[in-house]
């Protein structure tokens, strides 16, 4: 277990070859009731890439996010995430694998009753030793990486527009400098102007700490912007996986209505 | 996850400029040791940095090497020049960082201790005239709305009217009958044992008929309904309006106060009566259960004695009282509801004051009542 920081890992090489994945899904099966969600799926994550899950509205994309973190018990997978089942870990092992990811969740999850700087510290204080005043300033150094106004730092997140909230999430997501970012719908509800703004953060982030990016989106603009590889979730599976060519390129109807209508157009050009 | 231990050496080459060398890894998990130290170091500003033992490096540590090459928290100057052995990943993720941090950090504001203590004495004395003030108008608002329903009964929304009605009353009546039982009982005992001291122990009927009924019969189930019934209408229509139901009622044009607040009241207004009866209808039952397991005073004999000294104006005195206490509490409840913002600390903070609100204006009609009744000499 010593080399596998790619994100962190300065004397790591670029990307060999052989990837390291840093998520791999099989045989998942996730059911609610006689609502079959995902069906004997299977999902790779290459440490380093941005990957787009996109799939039509109840296709199960959230559920497979959270299915990976581990807040949802699916009927049936096997999941590694850096070569470790995480059915399998035990408790102590299982805290040092959940360092390692940061989750940013659709309305932004922020404890209401801390400041944006609080809450950046609150998995610090959880999990790190360090003193107050270094853990205050890596938070507000952590606000201003996602983008923040330092004043915002002394806020409560019930005065911060939805935009800023996004923000302050992912400046919680990074506390503890994560390998892997998840984000679920990280544009929903931005307006056009805000959403291509977190884009260009998103991709600058991911290139400048080496981040592996898993990314729920409904956004073609995001798709389009921040993503090295699409995977299309529908019928329970993985439809296509590949780069955006790759997956415009694959003759299911569903992609090509995707792709084809004037949202998509406008996006991919 | 083995990690190096980050260490770091301040050497002086042959032209004067000072060398940081950093060594190991500088990571969230490891930069604790060193900070200190690093903290103390003297005056770095012009040092160069040489990476070439570092190992793993993440914001946090670069945060860490760019404080100590800063010469102060405004320095923004250029680091090109500053490094000396650092590959590009790292001259990158420490400009990164740099650009990231604030100039300044916006501390939180200090107020002094007294200043903050006398403002916060002048909040709540307005805060209680505001209150008193917005529950008068709430109380006018809720009776107009009562009003109009009167005039057309059928605008009533008799499925929410029996549904909280269930709720509020069937689902209460175990719990205030078992409570009142409890209270009879013991009401029963204390008054044995002290009325044997004067050899008058056959008052205890007395005693418990006439606290049963004109008080703690219905004084309990009112505090029963603050805790249990009003705390979840503050807590129903609160979450209501944390996810903008409300406002999504009011622009389709439906009165929350007739939707909500009305049938909520009128259940209440029909159901703490009866549940004021069942209560001291137990309340005598556990007083009679004591009278007859202690003091040998067969259940035939205190119901007959029941009807001779105690006359049925003590029942009426205490019924009344149900309906008032059956409006606090539906309207408390329903107002603090209304009240709630969007955060989950206002939808706390107005469950608690409704609760210690409700139970606070019961306790003190209960004394109004006493005091009017003791004039009116019934």
């Amino acid at each position: 277990m010593t080399s596998v920081s790619p994100s962190a890992s300065i004397s790591h090489p670029e990307q060999g070859p052989e990837r390291e994945i840093a998520v791999r899904v099989r045989g998942l099966t996730n059911q609610f009731g006689s609502k079959i969600v995902h069906k004997d799926l299977d999902l790779d994550l290459v440490a380093g890439e941005v990957l787009g899950v996109i799939g039509g509205s109840g296709t199960g994309k959230s559920v497979l996010l959270r299915t990976i973190v581990g807040l949802n018990k699916p009927r049936a997978a096997d999941i590694e995430v850096f070569g470790q089942r995480i059915d399998r870990l035990h408790r102590t092992s299982r805290v040092a694998l959940e360092r390692r990811w940061g989750v940013m969740f659709q309305d932004g999850a922020l404890f209401s009753t801390l400041t944006v700087r609080e809450n950046v510290m609150a998995p610090m204080r959880e999990h790190t030793q360090l003193s107050r005043s270094l853990m205050s300033e890596l938070a507000d150094m952590k606000i201003g990486l996602a983008g923040l106004e330092p004043d915002t730092a002394n806020r409560l997140p019930g005065d911060l527009s939805g935009g800023m909230r996004k923000r302050a999430a992912l400046a919680r997501a990074l506390a503890l400098d994560p390998d892997i970012l998840f984000l679920d719908e990280p544009t929903a509800g931005l307006d056009p102007i805000s959403a291509a703004r977190f884009d260009q953060l998103i991709r600058s982030l991911s290139e400048s700490l080496r981040l592996t990016v898993f990314l729920v989106t409904h956004d073609l603009d995001t798709l389009v912007a921040t993503c090295d590889r699409v995977a299309v979730l529908n019928y329970g599976k993985v439809l296509a996986i590949g780069t955006l060519e790759e997956v415009r390129a694959n003759p299911d109807p569903w992609i090509q209505e995707y792709f084809s209508g004037p949202r998509g157009r406008a996006a991919v050009g | 996850m083995t990690s190096a231990e980050a260490t770091f050496e301040v050497s002086e080459g042959a032209d004067g400029t000072k060398v940081l060398a950093v060594a190991g890894d500088w990571t969230i998990w490891t930069i604790g040791d060193v900070e200190d130290r690093l903290r103390r170091l003297p005056q770095m500003a012009g040092t160069q940095l040489d990476a070439r033992d570092l190992r793993r490096l993440d914001t946090s540590g670069a945060f860490l090497i760019d404080r100590a090459l800063r010469s102060g928290p405004d320095d923004r100057s250029d680091l090109e020049g500053r490094f000396k052995n650092a590959p590009a990943s790292v001259r990158r993720l420490i400009s990164v960082v740099r650009r990231a941090s604030p100039v300044t950090s916006a501390s939180a504001p200090v107020k002094s201790g007294l200043q903050e203590m006398i403002a916060r004495v002048g909040r709540g004395s307005v805060d209680i005239w505001h209150e008193f003030l917005g529950t008068l108008s709430f109380i006018g608002e809720a009776m107009s709305t009562l009003v109009r329903l009167m005039a057309r009964p059928q605008r009533i929304r008799w499925t929410s009217v029996t549904a909280v009605m269930e709720e509020t009353g069937v689902d209460a009546l175990p719990i205030i009958s078992f409570l009142s039982f409890f209270i009879g009982l013991v009401i029963a005992f204390i008054g044995a044992n002290l009325l044997a001291m004067f050899n008058a122990s056959v008052f205890t009927v007395e005693l418990v008929g006439i606290g049963m009924l004109r008080e703690f019969g219905v004084v309990l189930t009112a505090i029963l309904l603050a805790g249990r019934t009003d705390s979840a209408f503050t807590a129903q229509i609160g979450s209501m309006k944390m996810r903008q139901e409300i406002d999504a009622m009011r622009v389709m044009g439906l009165d929350p106060m007739e939707a909500l607040v009305a049938p909520r009241l009128i259940a209440l207004v029909i159901m703490t009566p009866l549940l004021a009866f069942a209560a001291a209808l137990a309340g005598v039952a556990g007083g009679l259960m004591a009278a007859w397991l202690a003091m040998d005073i067969s259940p035939s004999m205190f119901i007959s004695r029941f009807r001779d000294v105690v006359p049925p104006q003590h029942f009426w005195t205490g019924i009344v009282k149900a309906p008032v206490f059956a409006i606090v509490v539906a309207l408390v409840g329903c107002r603090q509801g209304l009240l709630v913002e969007g955060d989950v600390n206002s939808l706390g903070r107005r469950t608690t004051s409704s609760v210690v609100q409700s139970i606070f204006i019961v306790i003190a009609l209960d004394a109004v009542f006493a005091v009017v009744y003791y004039f009116m000499d019934v």
